[in-house]
């Protein structure tokens, strides 16, 4: 359960290889978003018949080095009506959280340094997976700052989206990670893996019935702001969103914590349904074929990601809300109940699945009856005064101005 | 008791400690003395990590996540909606006494608070050893323990509790909405909250204008 490395007490090595994996950990992601920049780029480019950066290096692969640099050169501008000190911090509680995510994704099995039991990952707290929600929720801090401290509407309006939004989606993104939990009987990441090693049959995307999957991929994709979800950024409605105001590092801040979220996301993608670095491997160099599993499943997602930013267009907020709270939320609520009970017995099993159908259909039932009664309301004249005047839109348009 | 306190504790453990220490009780002063609201809740939010870090110390690894997803994920975010929409985000008059006589109950009560702590760190309670649901020693983590616990020892209590949840959404919905109202869209006076969101500088110059009037008379009267 706990972590075999302080097994035998903490002495200088100890210290020494926790080191070593914290920096190795912060570099890869670093280089390893850098290139996810370029492979986003370079893949949407093919999918639209364009050729996309080649320039720098060979295949464009150094343009994100080049655009970062540059970024790094610009002016650093700070409105006059923002909140200076939030204005600063925002950027950094963006980042922050994307990289310690990412600390408790197992990216290979368990190798031997120098008598010492090392698990490929950097940290494996008992609470793991809860983890990843903490910092998801400190995310929307990012976001949510940014917007506001930068003292004009835009932003304004793209942050009140984005932390209504993530807050809505965490829900969803929770449920189907309890259900992960259920199967697992444990928070610990290591342990979800190690539950899914077996066979591919393990893996909790068949497991589970593929449902936790696709709701897990959809809320992650909300919980990162990319589209079709990135209501947040909006360019044709909000002038950028929540980042408007922002440039030089800081704006590089924010283009790094979205592009390294997506990277953890697959990563977290692939641990909890893929059997993260499960695999078939070879008797030479056991240790590298998990790592290479793991990295070729979630540049597979990571491609997914692309694919989905590539094709779909933006959602109109509505349509976003009704879609986290009135399908994902009660779907994976429904699937929660029925593993839980398949995993008591199979008659519970049936039970749970019968009582399940029943309701909704009940529940179906009743929104019919209830949306036909409001519309016979509406085409009927009203009693007193209109049956309710229209919501007045949010937006610098209102009484304020 | 303190020093025996101090005598049991590891190093790292006693430098967690002091540092997670000194950022709840800078952020606990930061909520109380910074001018602006928003900056108030980020004092909150600071506080309220440095309490999950003494948990992460005490071995309550699970009430640690819980801290951070409920009461930062969550609790302080609505604050923060609420200063934020609801443009409550101006520099408040802390010279004003909102409620006559609250300045007196509040140094009152906060010294029975002081009292009670310093009265509880004497007691045969305060033993220094690790928290964990259930038996200290036994077998299992201490998110297993807590499970277990709570499904079954207390499962009544844990139940009725989200009961009573419940039944706060649907109260807060049934008082939400206006008598009379039976279509979904929204009463007449539930749009004017969210006219238009207050950022730091952004405030209409007219309002502001008139609630600097209203508090003066509040200093007035």
């Amino acid at each position: 359960m706990t972590d075999p490395l302080f097994a035998r007490g903490v002495g200088l090595a100890v210290v020494l290889i926790v080191l070593v994996k914290v920096v190795v950990a912060f570099v890869v992601l670093l280089v390893a978003t850098m290139l996810m920049v370029w492979f986003e780029r370079k893949v949407i480019s093919d999918m639209q018949n364009r050729i996309g950066p080649n320039r720098a290096g060979p295949f464009g692969l150094l343009q994100s080095l080049a655009d970062g640099t540059k970024l790094f050169f610009k002016e650093d501008l700070l409105p006059d009506r923002a909140d200076r000190f939030v204005f600063r911090l925002a950027p950094l509680l963006a980042v922050v959280p994307a990289f310690l995510v990412f600390a408790v994704i197992p990216v290979g099995g368990v190798v031997t340094i120098a008598h010492h039991v090392v698990e490929l990952q950097v940290a494996d707290p008992p609470m793991g997976i809860l983890f990843l929600l903490a910092m998801s929720s400190i995310a929307v801090y990012g976001t949510m700052l940014a917007g506001w401290s930068s003292g004009s509407k835009y932003p304004l309006l793209g942050s009140v989206r984005a932390s209504a939004q993530m807050i809505s989606y965490e829900a969803a993104l929770g449920l189907t990670v309890v259900t992960v939990v259920l199967e697992a009987h444990s928070l610990s990441t290591r342990a979800i893996i190690a539950s899914q090693a077996q066979h591919v049959w393990q893996w909790n995307v068949i497991r589970l019935g593929f449902v936790p999957f696709v709701i897990f991929l959809i809320a992650s994709t909300a919980e990162m702001n990319r589209p079709p979800f990135d209501l947040a950024e909006g360019e044709s409605e909000l002038g950028g969103g929540f980042n408007t105001e922002y440039s030089s590092l800081r704006f590089a801040l924010f283009y790094l914590a979205e592009f390294m979220n997506t990277i953890t996301m697959s990563a977290l993608a692939v641990t909890l349904f893929f059997g993260g670095p499960d695999g078939p491997g070879f008797h030479f160099l056991r240790w590298l074929w998990p790592i290479l599993w793991f990295v070729g499943k979630t540049g597979a997602f990571c491609y997914v990601q692309v694919w989905i930013r590539a094709s779909l267009p933006r959602m109109r907020y509505d349509q976003l809300m009704d879609l986290g709270w009135k399908r994902l939320i009660p779907l994976a609520l429904g699937w929660l109940l029925v593993v839980a009970a398949v995993n008591l017995s199979a008659a519970w099993g049936f039970a749970v699945i019968g009582g399940g159908v029943v309701a909704a259909v009940l529940l179906y039932q009743s929104i019919r009856v209830g949306r036909r009664r409001r519309e016979a309301l509406a085409a009927a004249p009203p009693a007193r005064g209109p049956g309710g005047p229209p919501l007045r839109a949010v937006g610098p348009g209102g009484a304020g101005s | 008791m303190s020093a025996a306190l101090l005598a049991t504790a590891t190093i790292p453990d006693a430098v967690t400690f002091a540092l997670a220490a000194v950022i709840c009780v800078v952020g606990a002063l930061g909520v109380v003395l910074v001018r602006n609201p928003v900056h108030s809740a980020l004092s909150l939010v600071m506080t309220l990590f440095g309490i999950a870090v003494l948990f992460v110390e005490q071995d309550a690894q699970f009430l640690a996540a819980v801290q951070v997803i409920v009461y930062t994920g969550a609790i302080v975010v609505l604050f923060l909606f609420v200063i934020m929409l609801l443009g409550v985000d101006r520099r408040e008059r802390v010279l004003a006494d909102t409620f006559r006589g609250q300045r007196v109950v509040a140094v009152v009560l906060g010294l029975m608070v002081l009292a009670e702590v310093v009265l509880l760190g004497h007691t045969r309670w305060t033993t220094g050893a690790h928290a964990a649901a259930g038996p200290l020693n036994g077998p299992g983590s201490n998110v297993a323990k807590l499970g277990r616990s709570i499904f079954t020892t207390y499962l009544v209590p844990f139940e009725v509790t989200s009961a009573l949840l419940v039944v706060a959404i649907v109260g807060a919905v049934v008082l939400a909405r206006r008598p009379g109202m039976r279509d979904g869209s929204a009463p007449p006076g539930a749009a004017e909250g969210l006219e238009e969101p207050v950022s730091p500088g952004a405030a209409g110059e007219g309002l502001d204008a008139a609630d600097e009037d209203e508090d003066d008379k509040a200093v007035a009267r």
